[in-house]
């Protein structure tokens, strides 16, 4: 352990930042370069510190750890901070990403670049919150205010129809995040705290359970996105600049997974069970759903979107198997997901850049001048399929295998899914890298620079990290993964005693 | 650390040539990949003398893979006897044409990466054979995937070739759906994915029911059975074949290796290996027999009117990998190995002759524009013979020993399905004969029927080329003498030792030596009869098959459109999938879900928010700033509330 404040100091250094760039003035184009650098600087040494909450880390307990508690708003609201097996790794995936988009939009973005740098390292900030925090207020402010710079990430540096985009995203989560306001304000009154710790061993009314799981499901499954409410991504995809879509479906989308399972599946274990095959069936819908809509795509972040929905559809199924397979496999997908989605859009970027249009039919034979980039699609394609050695293998896997020991029929039609992941990624990258080179502004595009192979190298080796050896990353969750189904179980068993002494 | 050497040399030599391929040149792509495999061919040698002749078993473990509560899979090397059989088969081969795409490939831009494709080919089919575990076989069967794919759309410029690659890996990811779901089945009933716990568990769950999509089933026999799918799909069995054919758009010395000797094999290295499962479900061999015997009839007959001479070969390999389904499905496991080792060498001995053959016409593979070619290139005529005659199951020719012990086990089985996959062996052994004979007087006899400039070009092909042809002839021709030790009784209980099990109740590799004359005569009569015909039909009278073709029109259009599998697969599974994903996006998400939802409610409320634009500059900024409302207002209520 150690004995400095670890999680605030990983959440607020991306400010300091911030503070940086804002002191930095000068004309505009040095003042860019100086903001560039800054956000750079900043993002790796938060990386590199975030990784000390990694190596202090302690394996073998599913408590709360490097706790940071000081009372904040009154006498209930605390500032609670920690992290256990299932957040850890969240925060790590997100500081990763950080430098990353950083340097994918180093010659992208040419507009505002103090802005869109300062945006950025805000948002670094809130999602970090998201994870550390174990307070539902604490946790709310940093839900919901990521999305503001988000918004204005999308709405200030996003393509034409950037509007439409955001209001679709807002009318979406108003509804979901509202219901989830009303529900925590009943808890509180009910239980009388914001902890999240307390509120986790406090049993609430199964019946009440229902409604609360109902209320919170609302948000989630906006943000993660589920069946029927996955219309936005595709449009906010589309609309955002790389850097964005890779934080939206590296970072943003796993905010309702980690939902799932911070808050429904611990504080609401009746309601979980009881809408657990809900759960199924919106998600084996996404899956066969999204895929089949992904296969006529004709724009490719729109067709990554619609694949991230389909993965996002497995992740759900695996977390409410409650079995330690589909727990483990869920998050390991939730990150390996942001790593290979995150990358995937990246490899969308590095095309965009070159020929600012997202239109498949616009590419083809691209491998006959851009070997190395063919290279860099092929392996990220090859991971979000699932081949095994990637890391998409994995979490996927372990998810069916949970999938299959609750239920054959949810397994079965889900692996309909990876047949169909095969048929609209293959074929993407059929149109896009195979082929003659025979399109007049193709025939002098050059290939992945020195700063994108910096990119996309970390992405690479953590992908086939996962794949070959998850061994470390498994180890962090088990503790947390096993005492989670542990109080599913008891909880499961006193309502059954319940149930019977009624009689 | 031999077998470790085996397995992980190719896949040093593969990431060498693949990303320092620019740096070593063509030369030193090609000489550290051939080095490397033809290294681990001759371990695989010294490896089949220790382990199947010296009755061992090898167990390495290298790592920990996946680890989940009671899901605990490590990356580990399993060599017993079956494993040691495929080290040999696949290492030789691979060597062989790694040595022979040097010559076959010389005017090819792309050679390091066409090198590195095939040493990690090797690398990922050595994985397969050498697994402990399911899920361990399960990415050594992905990865001869991937390895096919890239290989098959090797020459990406052409739409042929990409299709073709796509169809391969698709139509194999159906068959791995059945896999997957028998490898998660086997979790859930044996608590274990490694080969021994499940194989030791196996007899405890004879007759026991559990429950799938929602009907009590045979446990045994749905896991035997889903595991089954993933190997038709790999071996391209009828139903799943329809990719090997297209596969062949990939360069030839990769229809040797991968299409012929190899992954196409996996499959029945797959039921060898779970022979411990699929003894105990009479049911599930049943319909092996039956789909094995099916595929090995139906393939045959495609082959007789094919033109282009390496889909001839191509389905040839699907039928005869039909005999080896057939023969696990009798229980005659040995004899379906012994046939893929022959197999194996003779097949690509074909293959690597064909392209031979091709390279000599100037990239020519249609038939019907060769004939004649004997007289230029000798050797490779002479190889092609060698080839064809262990195929057709001449005697004393490799295929003669194994082909005929698979028929006559098929017999002496002695059941409904076992009487079924005999006639149907005596019968594609008929049509064998007759498409090999087709094929070596189509391409060497009769007129020339290039034009004159490609006649003026043929040229025997380099030693590079012709000294591997020469290592598989021998095989061709002298590998049947492994008979005795994989098939003899006395001999294979000692070479196979636990790999393969077979019940005491199976008597068929004992029977099938003692069946009545007629029944070992037979295949080898129809063959030479059927050989007899085509020397009628493509020498003396060439106006027969012309002329049969239009009599008989309706078979003949049957047959050369390959029983209409793709086009009925295009109609019931491509087009509705498209116009299904098409109608689900403009109409699902278009017009319901956001028509009702989002849109709907927009329209509203835009007309609002324009109104209130006009204090603000954007829509963005009103939602930050109801955001913040928001949350300031949920906080200051905590504070009043909590301030009491």
């Amino acid at each position: 352990m150690l004995d400095w404040p670890i999680l605030s100091t990983v959440t607020f250094l991306p400010l300091i930042g911030v503070v940086l760039i804002l002191l930095t003035s000068g004309k505009e184009e040095s003042a860019a370069r100086n903001a560039r650098w800054v956000a750079l600087w900043t993002t790796l040494f938060t990386f590199v510190i975030s990784l000390f909450i990694w190596i202090n880390f302690d394996n073998n307990t599913a408590a709360f750890q490097f706790v940071e508690k000081s009372s904040w708003l009154g006498n209930n609201i605390n500032y609670h901070m920690g992290v256990d097996g299932i957040s850890m790794l969240f925060i790590i995936l997100t500081t990763f990403l950080m430098p990353l988009c950083i340097l994918a939009s180093w010659e992208a973005i040419t507009v505002r670049v103090r802005e869109y740098m300062i945006a950025f390292l805000v948002m670094e900030c809130l999602m970090i919150g998201v994870f550390c925090a174990l307070d539902m207020v604490l946790f709310y402010l940093f839900f919901e205010a990521g999305l503001i710079p988000m918004f204005l990430i999308i709405g200030i540096w996003g393509g034409g129809q950037r509007v439409y985009a955001s209001f679709k995203f807002f009318l979406y989560t108003l509804i979901g995040s509202v219901l989830m306001l009303v529900a925590m304000i009943t808890m509180y009154f009910i239980a009388g705290t914001t902890d999240i710790p307390t509120l986790i061993n406090f049993s609430f009314d199964p019946h009440l359970q229902l409604w609360l799981w109902l209320a919170f499901f609302a948000s989630f499954a906006v943000k993660v996105p589920m069946w029927p409410v996955h219309t936005w991504l595709p449009d906010a995809h589309v609309q955002a600049p790389t850097a964005g879509s890779v934080i939206l479906a590296g970072v943003l989308l796993k905010m309702g997974g980690y939902g799932f399972l911070r808050f429904s599946i611990p504080m609401f274990p009746e309601g979980s069970e009881y809408f657990a095959p809900l759960v199924f069936a919106l998600s084996v819908i996404a899956i066969i759903y999204t895929s089949l809509v992904a296969l006529v795509q004709k724009d490719m972040k729109k067709l990554i979107a619609y694949s991230s929905v389909a993965h996002m559809g497995f992740i759900t199924i695996g977390v409410f198997t409650f079995t330690q397979q589909g727990l483990e496999g869920g998050i390991l997908q939730m990150i390996s997901h942001g790593i290979v989605s995150g990358a995937l859009f990246l490899c969308v970027g590095v095309v965009y850049d070159r020929l600012h249009t997202r239109e498949i039919s616009r590419y083809g034979g691209l491998v006959n001048r851009m070997p190395r980039y063919a290279l860099i699609f092929l392996i990220f394609t090859m991971a979000t399929i699932g081949l095994p050695g990637t890391s998409g293998f994995v979490g996927e896997f372990l998810i069916l295998v949970g999938a299959y020991q609750v239920n054959t029929t949810v397994a079965f039609l889900a692996t309909i899914g990876v047949i169909l992941g095969a048929a609209y990624s293959l074929w993407l990258y059929r149109r896009v890298v195979f082929g003659e080179l025979v399109k007049d502004d193709l025939k002098n595009i050059m290939d992945v620079g020195r700063r994108e192979i910096l990119i996309f190298t970390p992405l690479i080796l953590v992908a086939f990290w996962i794949g070959i050896y998850p061994e470390p990353f498994m180890d962090v969750m088990h503790a947390s993964v096993v005492n989670l189904m542990d109080q599913h179980e008891t909880a499961m068993q006193a309502s059954k005693t319940i149930l019977n002494a009624a009689k | 650390m031999m077998y470790v050497l085996i397995v992980f040399l190719p896949l040093v030599a593969a990431l060498i040539a693949g990303l320092f391929g620019r740096a070593i040149g063509d030369r030193g792509s090609q000489l550290v990949t051939s080095t490397a495999v033809i290294i681990g061919a001759i371990l695989s040698w010294v490896a089949l003398y220790q382990i199947a002749f010296q009755q061992t078993t090898e167990v390495i473990e290298l790592m920990t893979w996946i680890d989940s509560g009671d899901f605990d899979v490590n990356w580990m090397l399993r060599i017993d006897s079956l494993t040691a059989v495929m080290l040999v088969v696949v290492n030789t081969v691979s060597a062989v044409v790694h040595v022979y795409s040097i010559g076959y490939m010389s005017h090819d831009p792309h050679k390091p990466r066409f090198m590195a494709y095939l040493s990690l080919f090797t690398f990922a089919m050595l994985m397969l054979v050498t697994s402990d575990n399911f899920v361990q076989l399960y990415f050594g069967w992905e990865g001869v995937g991937l390895a096919s794919y890239l290989l098959i759309g090797f020459w990406y410029k052409k739409p042929s070739a990409n299709a073709a690659a796509i169809k391969a890996f698709v139509v194999n990811r159906v068959g791995d759906f059945g896999f997957a779901l028998g490898i998660m089945g086997i979790y859930f009933v044996f608590d274990s994915v490694s080969f021994d716990d499940v194989f030791a568990a196996a007899p405890g769950q004879v007759g026991q029911h559990f429950e799938f999509l929602g009907y009590q089933v045979d446990i045994l026999t749905t896991l035997c059975l889903l595991l089954f799918v993933g190997a038709m799909g790999k071996s391209a069995q009828i139903g799943l074949h329809t990719w090997l054919p297209d596969a062949m758009e990939g360069p030839t010395p990769v229809s040797a290796l991968i299409h012929a000797a190899t992954m196409v094999t996996a499959g029945v290295f797959m039921v060898a290996r779970c022979s411990p499962l699929f003894e105990y479900s009479p049911d599930a061999l049943m319909v092996v027999t039956i789909v094995g015997a099916t595929t090995c009839f139906f393939a045959a007959t495609i082959g007789l009117v094919q033109n282009d001479i390496k889909r001839v070969i191509a389905y040839s390999t699907c039928s005869q990998l039909g005999y080896m389904f057939f023969a696990l499905g009798i229980g005659a496991y040995p004899v379906a190995i012994f046939h893929l080792f022959t197999h194996a060498f003779f097949k690509a001995l074909l293959f690597l002759g064909a392209g031979s053959v091709i390279h000599a016409v100037s990239d020519e593979q249609d038939m019907r524009n060769m004939g004649g070619l004997w007289r230029h290139i000798k050797f490779t005529y002479a190889m092609m013979w060698i080839g064809s005659l262990a195929l057709a199951g001449i005697p004393f020719f490799a295929g003669f020993w194994s082909k005929d012990l698979i028929i006559e086990s098929a017999f002496a089985a002695g059941t409904n399905v076992g009487d079924y996959a005999f006639w149907a062996g005596t019968a594609a052994a008929a049509l064998t004969a007759f498409y090999s004979g087709r094929l070596i007087f189509m391409t060497f006899h009769g007129k020339p029927r290039a034009s004159k400039e490609v006649m003026d070009h043929v040229h025997e092909s380099p030693k590079v080329m012709l000294i591997p042809l020469c290592v598989l002839a021998l095989g061709a021709i002298f590998g049947g003498a492994m008979v005795i030790p994989m098939t003899w009784e006395g001999h294979y209980e000692e070479f196979w030792g636990a790999s393969i099990l077979i019940l005491e109740s199976n008597n068929v590799m004992v029977d099938a030596h003692h069946v009545p004359t007629w029944v070992k005569l037979l295949p080898l009569i129809v063959g030479l009869v059927a050989f007899a015909l085509t020397v009628q039909m493509y020498i003396r009278r060439t106006e027969i098959p012309v002329q049969l073709a239009k009599t008989h029109s309706a078979l003949y259009q049957f047959l050369l459109n390959k029983w209409y599998f793709d086009e009925l697969y295009d109609f019931v599974f491509v087009r509705p999938s498209k116009a299904i994903g098409r109608f689900l996006w403009t109409f699902g998400d278009g017009k319901v879900i956001d028509g009702l939802g989002p849109n709907g409610v927009a329209g509203r409320v835009l007309v609002l928010a324009r109104r209130a634009s006009q204090l603000q500059s954007g829509y963005v900024y009103h939602y930050a700033f109801a955001m913040l409302l928001g949350v300031v207002a949920f906080v200051s209520y905590f504070f009043f509330a909590g301030g009491h």
